[in-house]
């Protein structure tokens, strides 16, 4: 045994799930499975947080995949940003995974569980490699891994709109993935390489402006397709609404967040800052879109009736302010929008955790008959409220903090407006998330069907991952000026200042 | 430069849009998948054209260095691509049969009635 | 089906060369054209034949269901498992050359190992997707497919 541990994390990384995903299939037994996926998405966490830490001391680390230098091989390249990103996906992905398991032996038959923690895994496996990568074919391929298997995923609930948004989400998923595969394509025709590093030393050199300007052009759609910005996130509500909860909380919490991670790696490794908002008119573009979506996704939320859907039209939003954010196009904006990004990713898990309780209970996820439920459920309530308080951004919350840091970002950057605008976006999240706390403890509980057992409180299995994440994002909020300064440090690395 | 020399582009660019139009503008959601196929066969076609070396030999190592070869890597990312989208129509599929099992229909405009009248 | 006889000779002449030529494309692959994925669709394209002329019962009794769940997932298996064993060996994930004493055999085992994981996943997988569809309108409850045998009245669906 000459190997050494330390040195291989960024392989063993994206291994150590990616073995379980085919092991699932021949265990077939959903309590070994669930335990295998548990302990591998658990060692995930650990070597996210051991890189973490290598980063730090010892800068980048880079991986050559089978031993073959760049830009011949495949590199995999950890600086802060992405472990920070790999720590979210595996922690969401640890605090989730004991929600699941009695979520999905709920919605899903026993038969098709093994089938469904495969995808489970080859989603998780996928979304790590996205983010682990150097190499920008290599991402292509990864977010295809972890949109099929949430294509799949999306349908292996019991209702059957769940099929047909999965199947909506396949087209749009496709139609995004192949525009980004189309711009790596022009990229590679323009340098001749694959690997971020070398494509960004190549690039300022790139006489054709007019086929890298494309390239660029498809790669920004092409993430927007699957980061869900406005107007391109119409697959998005229904896919959230109508898969499996456990499934809702985990890519609600994840898939859009390693999107924009994408995008991010593009334009700052990749094309260089300057000429993402300096040659291309992003930062306009992006901040208008991002206006627009925190409005309309607000708006279209309060008015909505179903509460999964409502929290995903939240979500429209709250990525609106992640790319608001990044539109300032200076490092404090940038560093607000990835605040935001990890902050947004703990709290929708915990929100769609509580109403997945709620639905685990009700069999419904509509407001009316949500009706009461504060004194039925009161810790699944008390967490949704919780959850939605750092939602809003009421002070010492997760919340707070990156749009405080939004807000001073944009009047750094000379934008006046933009606070204000913030500011009525959120007022719009106290009115949708007051729409559901007014049901819930102030309207009388519905009468019982005939036969339909009474409503109690969720076990504890789903309640403790919901705290458990609730927990996180107020260690969060109390730890504020720790957490920024991680994520600026992180923001600074990727924008090349440190 | 004129415009005949570039006529791979031409081809992908009436490809692409081809497929586009077949998946916006169909309702019916095989048509869709099918529109989806050449809309990605579009991409492979822009990939494995580029890869083409005027005057080279298909890339397999010969004893003279002077052979010029085209350039293989585009031919493996596509074989990776198509991999991708063999899955991703096969799961399309599944989905529409599974769709049709569930209503019916598998024409988009009489399965959206559906959901309207069931809430 | 009797009166196909053209249609069944023609088959089954050409299966085993089918097959045959797909096991060249596979081991072929470490020094011309080919590959675990060429090799694996042809070899499932063997096996797709099979089924299209003799009819879906006569094939799953040939290529039962359950092997076929565990070849997809062992192919996967033997693929990541050289590269653990590449990692255990002292190299980093997928370096054949730690394989074998020495680096040029290395390679050899290990490309030859992971396009085997490969052609073993894509035939299995392509054959399963095939049943998953063919089968589809004829499986019970639980998903086990329904044979002739067990079901006479039940006549495929369209």
């Amino acid at each position: 045994m000459s190997m050494q541990l330390s040195a291989h994390l960024p392989a063993l990384q994206i291994v150590v799930p990616l073995i379980v995903a085919p092991l699932s299939l021949l265990l077939r037994n959903p309590r070994l499975i669930w335990m295998a996926a548990f302990a591998a998405t658990a060692t995930c966490l650990g070597i996210a947080v051991a890189l973490y830490s290598q980063v730090l001391q010892q800068g980048e680390i880079r991986y050559f995949m089978g031993g073959w230098a760049p830009p011949i091989g495949i590199e995999y390249r950890i600086d802060q940003f992405n472990a920070l990103m790999l720590i979210l996906v595996s922690l969401v992905g640890t605090v989730v995974l004991p929600f699941a398991r009695t979520s999905v032996d709920k919605e899903i038959s026993r038969q098709r569980q093994p089938m469904f923690w495969t995808a489970w895994m080859l989603c998780f496996t996928g979304l790590l490699g996205i983010v682990a990568t150097g190499d920008a074919f290599n991402v292509f391929v990864f977010l295809e891994v972890s949109s099929l298997a949430t294509y799949a995923m999306i349908a292996a609930g019991k209702d059957r709109r769940g099929l047909t948004s999965a199947y909506q989400y396949l087209i749009m998923g496709t139609i995004g993935a192949t525009f980004i595969l189309i711009g790596i394509g022009l990229l590679y025709m323009l340098t001749g390489t694959l690997n971020m590093a070398d494509l960004a030393a190549r690039l300022p050199d790139v006489t054709q402006p007019r086929t890298l300007k494309t390239a660029f052009v498809f790669i920004v759609v092409g993430c927007s397709l699957k980061l869900a910005l406005f107007p391109l996130h119409l697959w998005m509500p229904n896919a959230y609404a109508f898969a499996p909860s456990a499934v809702t909380a985990f890519i609600a919490a994840t898939a859009t967040k390693v999107s924009i991670y994408v995008m991010l790696r593009f334009f700052y490794t990749i094309f260089g800052a300057e000429f993402s908002f300096g040659t291309m008119p992003l930062g306009e573009v992006l901040m208008i879109l991002a206006l627009v979506a925190m409005f309309s996704g607000s708006l279209v939320a309060v008015f909505e009736q179903n509460v999964k859907r409502m929290l995903a039209y939240s979500s429209v939003a709250q990525i609106g302010y992640i790319m608001l954010g990044i539109s300032l196009a200076t490092t404090t904006g940038l560093a607000a929008g990835m605040l935001h990004l990890f902050n947004h990713a703990l709290i929708k898990g915990a929100l769609f955790m509580a109403i997945g309780a709620v639905v685990y209970r009700t069999g419904s996820a509509q407001l009316d008959q949500l009706a009461g439920l504060g004194k039925k459920m009161p810790w699944t309530m008390a967490g949704f409220v919780a959850a939605g308080l750092c939602l809003i951004g009421v002070p010492l919350t997760t919340g707070f903090l990156s749009k405080w840091y939004l807000v001073t970002a944009s009047f750094d950057a000379g934008r006046t407006v933009i606070p204000v605008m913030i500011l009525i976006s959120s007022l719009l999240a106290v009115i949708y998330i007051w729409k559901v706390v007014e049901t819930v403890y102030f309207k009388p509980a519905l009468a019982l069907k005939p036969g339909q057992e009474a409503i109690t409180e969720a076990p504890l299995s789903l309640l403790v991952p919901l705290w458990v994440m609730v927990a996180i994002n107020f260690g969060f909020g109390l730890q504020g000026s720790v957490i920024w300064q991680t994520v600026l440090q992180a923001a600074r690395q990727l924008a090349g200042e440190s | 430069m004129n415009w005949i020399d570039h006529y791979n582009y031409w081809i992908v660019i009436f490809l692409m849009m081809l497929g586009f139009y077949a998946i916006i503008a169909s309702d019916n959601l095989v048509k869709k998948i099918i529109g989806l196929n050449i809309f990605q066969t579009s991409v492979f076609v822009l990939f494995i054209s580029m890869g083409k070396v005027p005057g080279g030999v298909a890339p397999i190592l010969r004893d003279d260095p002077t052979v010029l070869y085209s350039n293989p890597l585009p031919h493996v990312l596509i074989l990776t691509a198509i991999v991708v989208g063999v899955a991703t129509t096969a799961l399309a599929l599944a989905l529409v049969v599974r769709i049709h099992e569930a209503y019916g229909s598998i024409e988009e405009d009489e399965i959206h009635e559906q959901d309207q009248l069931a809430g | 089906m009797k009166h196909h006889s053209i249609l069944r000779i023609i088959t089954k002449l050409l299966i085993p060369l089918i097959l045959l030529f797909a096991l060249y494309v596979q081991f072929h692959g470490d020094f011309g054209p080919g590959g675990g994925f060429q090799a694996g669709v042809i070899f499932a394209a063997g096996l797709i034949l099979y089924a299209l002329v003799f009819g879906l019962d006569t094939a799953s009794e040939v290529i039962k269901e359950w092997v076929l769940m565990i070849l997809v997932p062992l192919g996967v298996l033997i693929y990541a498992g050289v590269g653990v064993a590449s990692l255990i060996l002292g190299g980093n994930f997928l370096d054949y050359n730690v394989l074998a004493h020495d680096p040029v055999h290395g390679q050899h085992l290990g490309i030859l190992l992971v396009e085997l994981g490969v052609g073993v996943t894509v035939a299995a997988g392509l054959t399963t997707i095939f049943f998953a569809f063919a089968g589809r309108g004829r499986r019970n409850p639980e998903g086990a497919l329904i044979t002739k045998a067990a079901n006479p009245t039940q006549e495929p669906q369209r």
